[in-house]
């Protein structure tokens, strides 16, 4: 017992130990979700509320089946809009929910530290389901385990991170997840996405993409944000696309077997070339989300014991 | 009515030494050379030195006054060991014309234990585009002028403004930071602010800030003070400023001597300040840059914010500190660490300031206002919030252990603070 942590804020607090847990038994999950009856019961009785401040189709969907699958009542509140717009604080939102008595609260916030804040606030087991452009620390675990399972291991590989890692809470939980883990990483991109200092993390930094992907085990994209053309990082999308565009010929000098990731939604033709996130020999996108699944059942799992170890402790 | 302080460690920034000594408090004035009166208050060692002059307070009157009033800040002060307060213009309604002027200066005479001097905003509103009545504003006594972390960003109305301002021998304090770059940053650019996904900006906004306004300050013979210094980029700079014949004089907030960026943490919102905390490098550079006089004044640059302010994401929470009550206490750290010398310390937070503004105070000569604090340097103490004077509490020293602490504080020969 590695993980014994009531909230899932981050990869940061993270030990290598904790990590081989988790993934160990998303593995268990992964097999039962290929059967046909794919519940079980181990959050049987306990409230699993999804608090989304921020617009997600998938990452909230994977969560919200994670915990149907584990028997968990779930509850999915959209909160772009409501009570924000009346004024109301973050913390305030947190202890109105708090006094429901959920188990589980998912958060997903656009500010940095809003789901650190929110855990203080209340007496719940909380995940972080991304913030700002801090973590997203889920996407991470679940990124590893594909990495496991295509490549036999989860050590000593290379791996490409490229796009916007300035802006991406993706790409700083892989970093920090992949690096635990003792593997090589690479960040590829124009120097305007990418924070300065990085170095200090001990990473190698590319900003020509053709040296970057040289005898990589694994290239992971990053979605680049509609939103930073306008703020003057790159000078358009197709200057973009032929300079850190995923395709065939900047693939061709990773390692013939490595794999190509992407956390979705993807930007076909600006990050990516359709035809390789299509190509099954190469693309691992939609197991990726299929690991999704599996990952958020054994976090929920492991917090729902650790919550009853602690109940256990109080009592006695 | 006078009182003899006698067997004090009496500190003499103006003359860079502490000694041993007594002084009377006799009608209001420091008394050195008469050393008979009616009562006496024994030290037994401890510290007497000039009281503290803090420069760039922020009282909320008028607007927001649940956060800090002259009556509280001047308490807060009275127990930090500050015996005058210059206050900042920042108010929810700016100090941009004699009339608001004269409502908090009749506000501060009537409600406030320390004494109190005001300064008034540069520009009207502090937008940076038309300027304020300086000369009117001086008349009703304000003892600069300042736009106060609102950076005014046209070169042309900052130049026109300094020009006029210089005709009249306003000093005019502004605050070194291009706007453009640091704009909706929340932390110094660096491996923290990235790990914590924090919007950050890169410490040479501020040099760039400080080299257009010294040429400014260079085109128009302005008298000028830097708000705050706090990196080891613009203290290079400013270090070669000083050494041409530019009216210039900088400072610091006792929270960059402080603090450093790391500890904010897990988004301390109480460590958000402005500009944010720095490395350990810049602060230890700050540091050398106040012992070697190239900045010239700490100040607590008192900040109150409330709870619901403050308890909120770290991008969103409100920036800065309160500092009246802790200022002294704080710069006694950097004295036991050996960092500081006593005298070094007075010289930046009470003998810089009253020079720079040409006030009394400031030292402990024969015939200046009473206006002193008594303190024991060694008394240790854990700080609690809740116990502050000031009516909100976001200060970043709660629950840190801290060595010194004031025991009376004197202003104008009437005690107004007795631990």
């Amino acid at each position: 017992m590695s993980f014994i942590q009531n909230h899932l804020l981050g990869i940061e607090g993270l030990e290598q130990s904790a990590i081989r847990e988790i993934l160990d038994k998303a593995e268990e999950y992964a097999d039962l979700n290929q059967k046909t009856k794919k519940r079980v019961d181990v959050l049987s009785g306990l409230t699993q509320i999804n608090m989304f401040f921020e617009n997600s189709t998938r990452t909230q969907a994977s969560f919200e089946l994670a915990g149907k699958r584990l028997g968990a009542d779930v509850m999915n509140m959209a909160l772009q809009g409501s009570s924000i717009k009346k004024g109301e604080t973050l913390v305030d939102t947190a202890l109105t929910l708090n006094a429901m008595r959920p188990d589980l609260l998912v958060v997903r916030h656009p500010q940095s530290g809003a789901v650190d804040l929110l855990s203080q606030k209340v007496n719940c087991s909380v995940i972080n389901a991304g913030d700002g452009q801090h973590e997203h620390p889920t996407q991470a675990l679940l990124d590893a385990l594909t990495i496991r399972r295509a490549k036999g291991r989860l050590h000593r590989l290379n791996i490409a991170i490229c796009g916007d890692i300035s802006h991406s809470r993706v790409a700083r939980s892989n970093m920090l997840l992949l690096g635990k883990m003792e593997n090589r990483i690479r960040l590829v991109g124009p120097s305007t996405l990418i924070p300065s200092h990085i170095g200090e993390f001990g990473v190698e930094v590319y900003h020509d993409m053709l040296e970057g992907l040289k005898d990589v085990d694994v290239v992971m994209m990053l979605r680049l944000q509609k939103e930073r053309m306008d703020g003057g990082f790159i000078p358009s999308e197709r200057e973009y696309f032929q300079r850190y565009g995923l395709d065939f010929n900047k693939l061709s000098y990773a390692k013939d077997d490595a794999i190509v990731m992407h956390p979705g939604p993807m930007n076909r033709g600006i990050e990516i070339d359709g035809d390789i996130a299509d190509d099954v020999t190469r693309s691992v996108i939609q197991e990726q989300v299929e690991m999704g699944v599996a990952v958020r059942m054994a976090i929920m799992d492991l917090l729902a014991r650790n919550m009853k170890i602690n109940h256990t402790k109080l009592l006695t | 009515m006078s009182l003899l302080v006698k067997n004090a460690l009496l500190v003499e920034p103006n003359l860079r030494k502490v000694a041993k000594g007594n002084l009377v408090i006799r009608n209001g004035l420091i008394d050195r050379k008469n050393l008979i009166a009616d009562t006496e208050f024994d030290c037994d060692g401890k510290f007497v030195a000039p009281g503290i002059i803090d420069l760039g307070v922020k009282v909320c009157e008028p607007g927001e006054r649940h956060k800090e009033s002259y009556e509280s800040a001047g308490k807060a002060a009275a127990a930090g060991g500050v015996t005058t307060i210059i206050t900042r213009p920042d108010t929810k309604n700016p100090i941009d014309t004699p009339e608001n002027f004269d409502f908090i200066s009749k506000k501060a005479d009537e409600d406030c234990i320390v004494n109190v001097f005001h300064i008034a905003a540069l520009t009207k509103e502090r937008k940076g585009q038309e300027i304020c009545e300086i000369g009117m504003l001086l008349d009703a006594g304000a003892i600069a002028f300042s736009d106060c972390d609102s950076v005014i960003q046209d070169n042309k109305i900052l130049s026109r403004a300094l020009t006029y301002s210089s005709t009249l021998d306003a000093l005019v304090i502004g605050h070194p930071q291009d706007k453009t770059l640091s704009h909706g940053a929340v932390s110094t650019s660096g491996k923290f602010s990235t790990l914590r996904g924090l919007p950050s900006v890169s410490p040479l906004a501020e040099r760039i800030g400080l080299e257009r306004d010294l040429a400014l300050v260079e085109m128009t013979k302005a008298k000028y003070h830097l708000d705050q210094i706090t990196n080891i980029h613009s203290i290079e700079t400013l270090r070669r400023a000083k050494n041409s014949n530019l009216d210039i004089s900088a400072g610091t907030s006792i929270h960059h001597l402080s603090f450093n960026e790391l500890d904010i943490s897990d988004y301390k919102t109480f460590f958000k300040l402005k500009p944010p905390l720095r490395s350990e490098t810049d602060r230890l550079a700050t540091i050398e840059a106040v012992r070697d006089g190239t900045i010239d004044i700490v100040s607590s640059m008192h900040t109150p914010q409330d709870e619901e302010s403050k308890r909120l994401p770290f991008e969103e929470a409100a920036s800065g500190a309160i500092g009246l009550e802790t200022i002294l206490t704080a710069m006694l750290r950097l004295y036991h660490s050996n960092q500081l010398q006593m005298d070094q310390i007075f010289t930046a937070i009470s003998l810089n300031p009253a020079k720079r503004l040409g006030i009394s105070g400031g030292s402990l000569s024969h015939n200046e206002p009473a206006d002193l604090v008594i303190f024991d340097a060694d008394k240790p103490l854990i700080l609690e919030r809740e116990r502050l004077h000031s009516k909100v509490k976001n200060t970043p020293f709660d629950g840190q252990k801290l060595q010194g602490r004031v025991l009376k504080t004197y202003v104008q020969g009437r005690e107004v603070f007795s631990l």
